[in-house]
């Protein structure tokens, strides 16, 4: 909301020397928070001038420019003309024009710019002759202003444009407006009414009502005013579409005559463009007292308005000229029952627009229910200044006013007549009495308010507080519909004594567990992680069907296990990711289109995993605890989360410098951070090897625990996915289910004595398959081995020759230790033969000579 | 070995005369202090100490004396042997040392070679920020819960008093699950885990939900999609405004510092009722600059909404709003990144590029 300063000063008693900045700092103490201070940009010398001559002289680039002088008066300080250069040719010698001489300075989207006198086209331009934009004063830049013409109809103005004369005040630019934020409860603020009694109770300044004024010169409903019915045979949630609709009418209007000077320049600073008289009146009433108003060309009017809902398949046509299919949720101003002529409280219908013939109008003003003007608004998609208003509650008792002013507008600026036709039917529902302990405020906030404080402060908000004991009965002034609770009241009486006074208090909670386990496990994960070397990013978690089939997945499968997204930033990318690695990639991409080879990422997120068909998730109404049934349906409705643990490896693992060549990261890297992290975390991972997108066939592996349950796999990404999503070759990845490692991470390690007798080492190399994986070997070892056998480490591989073709030597190095004493040399040997034969048993496995 | 000689007059031994035994014992001591290598040592060593030696020789002659001068001679030849021994006792030790102090010099490495061969990796800043706010309220007895990010409508307004036709529902900018009448979002703001823990736990309780919520805000320097919220709920007897204030001016204490000036600005949200907007003391010009990009020249910098808790929240969630009262607060943690470390460009969060990490230590 814009609100002019000097309009505020007309309703509450702005002390004189406050400015824009101080107005804004008192609103925002009271929950209006500054959005922007506007006009009081151009400062310096701007003053009237009158051209005397006006040279056009065309130049090489095609352009003409005029070399003027203009008379400034003694502005100057040598009373001589001023040469200026101007661009403009809507001007010619005799006019008067504002010119902003050296040292003023103008407001523009850079900041302030000072005018200084510069050579340009072969002469010293002492100042510039400005335009509408130039000034800050709107958006016509085409032409300088011609003041002359600018105050045609402003007499008193126009005697005031002498050369040498101050412009700023003559043009308004001395004006300021304070742009304010209006939360959704205070729909009273959308008006200059409401913000100036906030200004009042913020600072104690007097407000004074301009409805209270008014409303002692409103005549009382006539017999012979319009006929207006109310119906609404489908209220929402039994509150009736419309419960007052009050009208009036003006005739002999002259719809030509134009708005006067001081109305179009308050609406335009407020934000709005003046139009003609009858649309500018309207506006100005809404703005200033905040009760949206709307007018009919009586001559288009059947004998009687009946409001009530649509009918399905009705249509209107409404100002915008826009043809609307209406549904039975839409209330309706209808001209008499059946041609419907306005969506109610959002928008009128061009049938009964004012026109350039219309003389006499017919003025409404009425108070629709604020859930039934919003879904309008938004099932039109046709948010307009009324509807903003009427969705967050008007003033019910405030339509017989506005009209008033309205009327008195019109007749005299417009030659108008009021007529005698006085509607005002229906009645608003009158404002519940709130009833609270006066200690509750105290309770709420933590200030002790005394009794005083608590009746002084809604009393000095327009309520009516009756006073019973220890508790009081608080009636809303009408202006204030948000006020329906305690609490409410709590609020009013918090801000208005301020909110800095209320004291800053720690809690003291009664103590809790700390982080919980799966919070600590996601700190190690993430520690280990970076301290092997690896970054931490985060994704957003959206996809498209081309990333899906970039990855090799089966796109409909994958689609099947997440949600789409209705309205998403990109129709590219509508889907919840279900892989982490999905969204991560393009971090790989970035990080490598911008120098860094080697990139080692990791992400710790949310994906998503269906498990099966989704469900409705119910809603219920606000304040209602819904049934177990209905919270477990609302529950089992949202789409399973797991945290996955994502990685990705791409160029160098060990970098290149003066210690020798890097190493191109691969497979058994992603391997080795699983293992750290399964060391940190004390838990037993188990690799297999598995072919699955979008990893390479060959070189992916399924890691799970030693029950089984799969973790995720690992491995290098598809040749067909590097090249696919244009990645570096050979890059690495893996995916694993955190939710799943942190539950086996769950449980207590059991401490084992330490053996402190001598260890026994024997080495063997056995011989198998090329396709015997090494793990199942080493499986088969252990298990021979026994439990003396301490540790099994692989210290090489072989193929060739020597083994024979498809066959490889894998050797290992067995180390034996008793708990209890020297194992013998003899004992050793039994034990590796052991550990050999299972091996042999198991997959063949020949000692190699 | 030969025996001693028997065929001398034992007194005229020429090898015990004392001045030989001197001259052999100079000559043993000139040639150890002469040794300058271990190498040359061990050759003197053999020359003055060894089986052949003028010493070696002349203690064989001592056997072959009578009684009466044995001990004489035996006590100078022995004597002459100790000093001779002490002496290249002390060469060796003297060369060992220069040896070792030459072999550390050779061995010398020019340590301002670089490192990094594998460079530490990162945690994100603003995962370092959402674990010290953690740590923050779990030090004061405070507890930390979660929830989902595609979350029920349910949760994230209609049990948070976000009447379905209130303008306050339109103004979340929020991702719909498709279809739309599913009842599922993704969570615009951490509230939901409100209502979760209410249901949940019961009361009282005191927790901080840390997570990433979403707004339909297209990329840019100042938004982002999806960002990140700290959540706070207290719900016990007694609770109050002032306790509100009191846990936020503490968070802005340990996330600013101890200097941060906070400000509570009457706002509205459907959740809470009074409700506050909480403002800092601009950080770039403390509020002395008119034109101030960061604050816009109003001195003060909106960091999120609080208040205390709506009765229509705790009876949604089952909670006797006569006897419990509550506060709740929403706080951006990217903003207070913004604000702490002076990331400018809110892209720099969410691109990855692992440059913004590295700019970070491990703690923040």
């Amino acid at each position: 909301m814009r609100v002019p300063v000097d309009w505020l000063r007309e309703y509450v008693a702005v002390p004189a020397e406050a400015t824009g900045v101080d107005i804004a700092a008192s609103l925002v103490a009271v929950g209006l928070e500054e959005e922007g201070l506007h006009g009081g940009g151009v400062t310096g010398p701007l003053v009237v001038g009158r051209v005397l001559t006006l040279e056009k002289e065309p130049q090489k680039n095609g352009k003409t420019i005029n070399w003027c002088s203009v008379d400034v008066g003694d502005a100057n300080g040598t009373g001589e003309p001023q040469g200026i250069v101007c661009g403009a040719h809507n001007f010619e010698a005799g006019d008067l024009v504002p010119v902003i001489l050296p040292g003023g300075v103008l407001p523009t989207p850079q900041g302030p710019l000072e005018v200084s006198a510069r050579k340009t086209y072969g002469h010293v331009s002492a100042g510039m002759i400005c335009s509408e934009r130039e000034l800050g004063l709107g958006d016509d830049h085409d032409g300088i202003i011609v003041l002359t013409r600018r105050f045609a109809d402003d007499p008193e103005a126009l005697a005031r444009c002498v050369p040498g004369a101050d412009a700023i005040a003559i043009l308004g630019l001395d004006r300021e407006t304070v742009e304010v934020n209006v939360t959704p409860d205070r729909g009273y603020c959308f008006s200059v009414r409401g913000v100036a009694r906030e200004y009042g109770h913020a600072t104690g300044a007097e407000f004074t009502d301009p409805a209270a004024d008014l409303a002692t010169r409103v005549p009382p409903p006539s017999s012979s005013g319009h006929p207006v019915e109310l119906t609404d045979d489908a209220p929402i949630r039994g509150r009736a579409g419309c419960d007052r609709f009050n009208a009036r009418v003006v005739r002999g209007l002259d719809v030509s005559a134009p708005s006067p000077a001081w109305m179009r320049a308050r609406l335009t600073e407020a934000g709005m463009r003046p139009i003609s008289l009858a649309v500018d009146v309207t506006n100005y009433v809404m703005l200033g007292l905040g009760q949206p108003l709307h007018a009919y060309d009586l001559a288009t009017l059947g004998e009687r308005i009946v409001v009530r809902r649509a009918r399905p398949g009705e249509r209107l046509t409404t100002l915008d000229d826009v043809d609307r299919a209406l549904d039975p949720e839409d209330l309706l101003i209808t001209d008499g029952g059946v041609t419907p002529i306005g969506l109610a409280g959002v928008m009128g219908g061009a049938s009964t627009e004012i026109s350039g013939t219309t003389t006499d109008v017919l003025l409404e003003a009425a108070h629709f229910d604020p859930v039934t003007i919003a879904r309008t608004a938004r099932r039109h998609r046709l948010p307009s200044e009324a509807s903003r208003r009427f969705e967050r509650g008007v003033d019910p008792e405030l339509a017989p006013a506005a009209l008033q002013l309205a009327v008195e507008l019109l007749v005299e600026y417009g030659g108008a007549t009021a007529g005698d036709e006085v509607t005002d039917a229906g009645e608003a529902l009158p404002a519940r009495p709130i009833t609270m302990d006066l200690g509750f405020p105290s309770r709420i906030v933590g200030v002790e308010y005394d009794r005083e404080t608590v009746i002084g402060v809604l009393e000095a908000i327009g309520c009516d507080v009756l006073v019973d004991g220890t508790s009081l009965a608080a009636t809303p002034p009408s202006w204030r519909p948000d006020l329906t609770t305690a609490e409410d009241l709590v609020e009013e009486v918090a801000r208005i004594h301020g909110y800095e006074r209320i004291p800053s208090v720690l809690p003291t909670p009664p103590g809790g567990s700390g982080l919980t386990h799966a919070q600590r496990v996601r700190r190690v994960v993430a520690n280990v992680l970076a301290a092997q070397g690896l970054s931490e990013v985060w994704s957003a978690p959206f996809v498209g069907e081309d990333r899906l089939s970039d990855l090799g997945l089966d796109v409909a499968a994958e689609t099947a296990r997440t949600v789409r997204i209705a309205n998403p930033l990109s129709d590219e990318q509508p889907f919840m990711r279900t892989s982490l690695v999905s969204t991560m990639v393009d971090a790989v991409r970035r990080n490598v289109s911008r120098g860094a080879k080697d990139v080692g990422l990791f992400e710790l997120g949310l994906v998503t995993a269906l498990d099966g068909p989704r469900t409705t998730a119910p809603t219920e109404d606000v304040g209602v605890l819904p049934s177990e049934d209905t919270l477990a349906a609302i529950r089992d409705a949202v789409p399973p989360q797991p945290r996955h643990l994502g990685v990705l490896l791409a160029g160098d693992r060990d970098r290149a410098g003066w210690w020798g060549a890097g190493r191109r990261a691969e497979v058994f890297d992603v391997l080795e951070l699983v293992e750290a992290l399964a060391e940190a975390l004390a838990v037993e991972v188990v690799t297999t090897a598995d072919a699955a997108m979008p990893w390479h066939p060959g070189r992916c592996a399924r890691v799970s625990l030693a029950d089984g349950t799969v973790l995720g796999h690992v491995g290098e990404l598809h040749p067909k996915v590097v090249a696919a999503l244009g990645l570096p070759a050979r890059t690495v990845s893996g995916e694993l289910d955190l939710d799943a490692l942190t539950r086996a991470a769950e449980h207590t390690v059991v401490a084992r004595t330490l053996a402190t007798y001598p260890m026994a080492q024997s080495d063997v190399a056995l011989v198998v398959d090329r396709s015997v994986p090494a793990a199942a070997v080493r499986e088969a070892l252990v298990s021979g081995g026994g439990e003396l056998l301490e540790e099994v480490r692989l210290f090489d591989v072989y193929e060739g020759d020597q083994v024979g073709e498809g066959r490889r030597s894998l050797a290992y190095r067995l180390t034996f230790r008793s708990p209890e004493r020297t194992l013998t040399t003899d004992e050793v040997s039994a034990l590796r033969d052991a550990a050999v034969a299972a091996a042999a048993a198991a997959h063949g496995a020949v000692q190699r000579a | 070995m030969s025996g001693p000689n028997t065929s001398y007059d034992p007194v005229e031994v020429a090898a015990l005369d004392p001045q030989a035994v001197d001259a052999a014992v100079e000559a043993a001591l000139a040639a150890a202090a002469a040794a300058t290598s271990l190498e040359e040592l061990k050759t003197a060593r053999g020359a003055h100490q060894g089986d052949r030696s003028a010493l070696a020789l002349a203690n064989r002659e001592i056997g072959a004396l009578p009684p009466s001068a044995k001990a004489e001679a035996g006590k100078r030849v022995g004597q002459a042997r100790g000093r001779v021994g002490q002496a290249f006792a002390a060469r060796q030790a003297e060369l060992e040392t220069e040896r070792d102090e030459r072999i550390l010099v050779e061995e010398a490495l020019d340590v301002t070679l670089p490192t990094g061969r594998r460079p530490l990796g990162r945690r994100h800043p603003i995962e370092l920020m959402s674990e010290r706010i953690a740590d923050l309220f779990t030090g004061m007895g405070w507890e930390i819960a979660e929830g989902p990010e595609i979350e029920a409508e349910w949760f994230n307004f209609d049990a948070l008093n976000f009447d379905a036709d209130h303008p306050a529902r339109q103004m979340q900018d929020t991702f719909y699950v498709d279809p739309p009448e599913g009842g599922l979002i993704l969570r615009t703001h951490t509230s939901p885990v409100q209502a979760r823990t209410l249901l949940e736990r019961g009361v009282p309780v005191y927790i901080a939900a840390i997570g990433r919520v979403f707004r339909t805000d297209e990329l840019d320097a100042t938004h982002m999609p999806a960002f990140h919220q700290v959540e706070g709920l207290a719900v016990d007897e007694g609770i109050t405004m002032a306790h509100l204030k009191g846990t936020l001016d503490r968070l802005a204490a340990e996330l600013f510092g101890e200097d941060i000036t906070t400000r509570l600005r009457p706002s509205f949200f459907p959740f809470t009722e009074p409700s506050a907007e909480m403002d800092l003391r601009c950080f770039v010009c403390r509020g002395a600059d008119p034109d101030c990009r960061t604050c816009k020249g109003t001195g003060w910098i909106e960091w999120g909404g609080c208040g205390m808790v709506n009765r229509n929240v705790l009876l949604a969630c089952g909670v006797d709003p006569d006897r419990y009262t509550g506060f709740a607060f929403g706080m951006g943690i990217d903003r207070a990144l913004m604000f702490r470390t002076g990331v400018s460009d809110m892209r720099d969060m969410i691109e990855g590029d692992v440059r913004f990490d590295a700019q970070f230590g491990m703690e923040i």
